[in-house]
């Protein structure tokens, strides 16, 4: 991808309409909000590290729209990004994250023990719980945008940062560059590989460039706590367990991430975070908490009756196939999560996926007794 | 440079790519010290080193063929990234040395024979070459508006063909279902490419815009826009006609470009590497000529690759680059592009595809073919 900037002043040469993207069919985010006279102010613009409109919003110019969801349809290069293009970007995040406004607040919760409950989820329907969130590291451009150079100091400040990490947290860094066929297959098998996107949302934007240069993959002995390294964004944080104990996942991944946050820290580098838009990310979806936390959740009648949506909406929660975003579900068997990730805090967010998926079990259950769940329906949360 | 190029804050060996798992005419040609050489240089456009490479880092090998591993932006590519680019030209195309000169000749004339392939055999004819239109930068760079702008002469240009080239443009973006199942059908369509080695190479942004397909009323000569190539023109026809379709190729060919001179868009062409085009490896001629051939037999002797080599041909699929055969059946082409001539490069398919269809009917009838091998040409 060109991200030289003699290469955007020599397109300064055709007139803004000349240049316009053709959005005509296209239906994500940041079509619905680009304009002719906005890209015309945009245009000539740039972050300190050189991402420019046109890298902005290149996978949503790709990408007219998705089957199963409505994407977002543009990406942050660096820290900058998301102030350079304000303009653009603020009603993106506004529209996607439930009218939040430029000048909101967001709040982070990283306190465990405000969660409520979360340890009796019914392990004959909920067969696995898993949180998961992004952090980027202060200091470098994000992965639409970054060079080998940047991606190898970014791992590399992770794995001095993780192989310090001791007790329950204990690991090992499996670059995936050199992973043996042996450590590959056992991570397949325990469903922690993660693969080259395939996405063409993910590949638009850039950020599979040299792979699998730099990326890996790191763990805990006891396969419960996980992070990836130079994926979609510079660190995804997860914890995981089978059966539904969010509570538990829930736990581990906050101490967890508060003792890696501590490392970075003390080597100098912190996390990219703001009061307005909390944790930086590379995709504006993310932004907030960057926390997706869900059930993989056996839901085979509840997910033919008709008020299926509508409940999921009233309890702020999303369904995604299991084989995660861009996948369709399988023998019943949901992905559900929280939709929500800015305006609300971490606890508040898995507070959430906790209740909606408790009284989703219930419903399932008279559902299979045959009985109605009409007076079950929640209200708009 | 300016500020704005952080990645020179890190050390050569820093940003040198790995290519320890690679095989590639750039993963064998690029060294760190080259890098090292030319990692701060630009073309005029903004076209860098990285630029350059990054389909060849993406992309380490092919099952299949040889890739070349790398892509120029700009017709000064070329130039500024010469030390990159001389080598692995040398190699791609059997030594060819950056002092040499490349013949250009598209007087089908000069073509001997090739009107009597047997169409038993030889199930359909096809020449292909690209072009690029001067002033505007390459696929893996051009902006929205080049592009739009390269459509929009070559629209100009293509509509106004008469005679036997009289035909119609039609934009993959606003082609309907009939159009676009006719054109299927024909085998014209060309899609968004999937192949990594062109998408990692960026000349899939923005699709389908400015994209299109030109063909004549007749169905034998069509012109794709903005795909690989700023242009890529194809003559084709079923059965083993090669003549015909070379005629019609140098004469559409010819007709095309004096359009594009009138408007101060030439082609680029240099002396020394002729046509320039996106990909290296079609540099020269540009030219890809080849059959769809039934070589059953042929394709399983112990001799064929070493036939074929000494032919001067390849083989591919029927889907084209990157397919298997199926059924027996091969596209069978030249395998060179630059340091021979049009005329010299479809000569040779002519001659090698009638030896190799004897070869076959040999075999077919269970006799040896041993004193056909041809010598090395």
């Amino acid at each position: 991808m060109p991200f030289g900037n003699t290469h955007n002043q020599m397109k300064m040469k055709f007139t803004s309409e000349q240049e316009y993207p053709d959005l005509s069919k296209h239906n994500n985010h940041m079509a619905k909000i680009l304009t002719p006279a906005m890209y015309e102010r945009l245009r000539s613009k740039q972050t300190p590290s050189g991402f420019t409109l046109d890298d902005v919003i290149q996978t949503g110019v790709d990408n007219p729209g998705h089957p199963f969801i409505m994407t977002v349809g543009c990406v942050a290069g660096d820290e900058e990004t998301y102030e350079v293009f304000k303009e653009l970007l603020d009603p993106v995040i506004e529209d996607r994250h439930g009218g939040y406004k430029p000048t909101d607040k967001h709040k982070t919760d990283l306190n465990p023990d405000n969660l409520k409950g979360g340890d009796d989820l019914d392990p004959n329907y909920v067969l696995s719980s898993r949180v998961r969130t992004g952090r980027s590291i202060r200091g470098f451009s994000l992965p639409p945008h970054c060079s080998r150079g940047e991606r190898r100091a970014v791992e590399k400040l992770s794995i001095e940062a993780l192989a310090s990490l001791t007790g329950d947290l204990k690991g090992k860094y499996y670059a995936l560059k050199n992973m043996t066929d042996a450590e590959q297959q056992q991570l397949i098998d325990d469903h922690f590989l993660f693969d080259k996107p395939v996405s063409p949302l993910l590949l638009a934007s850039g950020m599979a460039r040299d792979w699998p240069d730099a990326r890996g993959i790191w763990h805990n002995d006891n396969k419960t706590f996980l992070v990836w390294v130079n994926e979609e964004d510079h660190l995804r944080v997860i914890s995981m367990q089978k059966g539904g104990n969010m509570k538990e996942v829930f736990h581990r991944f906050c101490t967890g991430l508060t003792k890696i946050e501590s490392l970075f820290k003390d080597r100098g580098h912190a996390f990219m975070w703001n009061e307005h838009l909390g944790y930086v990310l590379t995709c504006p979806s993310n932004l907030g908490t960057g926390l997706r936390g869900g059930v993989h959740v056996k839901l085979p009648n509840m997910s033919k009756h008709p008020k299926f949506e509508e409940i999921l909406k009233r309890l702020r929660l999303q369904k995604r196939g299991t084989g995660g975003v861009d996948t369709a579900a399988v023998g019943g068997v949901f992905d559900i999560s929280n939709a929500d990730r800015l305006g609300f805090s971490e606890v508040e967010l898995v507070q959430m996926v906790v209740d909606g998926v408790k009284l989703l079990v219930e419903m399932e259950k008279k559902l299979e007794k045959g009985q109605s769940i009409d007076d079950m329906m929640p209200a708009q949360k | 440079m300016t500020e704005t190029c952080q990645y020179l804050n890190f050390k050569t060996e820093e940003e040198f790519p790995d290519l320890s798992k690679h095989n590639n005419h750039m993963a064998k040609v690029l060294t760190k010290e080259i890098y090292g050489k030319l990692r701060d240089k630009q073309t005029p456009s903004g076209f860098t080193l990285d630029d350059v490479i990054q389909t060849g880092v993406d992309n380490p090998g092919h099952p299949f063929i040889m890739t070349v591993g790398c892509v120029a932006g700009d017709e000064e590519s070329y130039e500024v990234f010469k030390e990159l680019f001389d080598p692995i030209i040398s190699d791609r195309h059997g030594g060819y040395k950056p002092t040499d000169k490349h013949k250009t000749d598209l007087n089908f004339e000069n073509l001997k024979g090739g009107d009597d392939l047997d169409p038993n055999y030889v199930l359909s004819s096809r020449v292909r070459t690209g072009r690029s239109v001067k002033g505007y930068t390459l696929p893996p760079h051009t902006s929205r508006g080049e592009r739009r702008a390269i459509e929009k002469l070559s629209v100009e240009a293509l509509t106004s063909l008469d005679g036997e080239f009289k035909g119609k443009y039609y934009p993959l973006k606003s082609m309907t279902d009939a159009e676009q199942e006719q054109l299927i059908s024909d085998h014209f369509l060309f899609d968004k490419p999937v192949s990594p080695l062109l998408t990692c190479a960026g000349m899939a942004r923005d699709w389908p815009d400015a994209r299109g397909i030109w063909h004549n009323d007749n169905k034998t000569f069509l012109v794709w826009v903005n795909e690989e190539d700023h242009l890529r023109v194809i003559s084709m026809q079923k059965g083993g006609n090669m003549r015909e379709v070379f005629r019609r190729f140098c004469v559409g060919l010819q007709k095309i470009e004096e359009i594009f001179k009138k408007h101060n868009h030439g082609f680029m062409w240099n002396e020394h590497i002729g046509y320039v085009l996106t990909c290296p490896s079609n540099l020269g001629t540009g030219l890809r000529g080849g059959v769809h051939v039934k070589l059953p037999k042929l394709s399983t002797h112990a001799k064929f690759e070493e036939i074929l080599t000494r032919l001067r041909l390849q083989k591919r699929g029927t889907g084209g680059v990157d397919t298997a055969s199926v059924g027996g059946v091969f596209d069978i082409s030249n395998a060179d592009r630059l340091g021979s001539s049009e005329v010299q490069q479809v000569q040779l398919v002519v001659d090698g595809v009638k030896l190799m269809v004897e070869m076959e009917k040999k075999l077919e009838k269970g006799e040896a073919i041993d004193s056909m091998i041809p010598a090395q040409k």
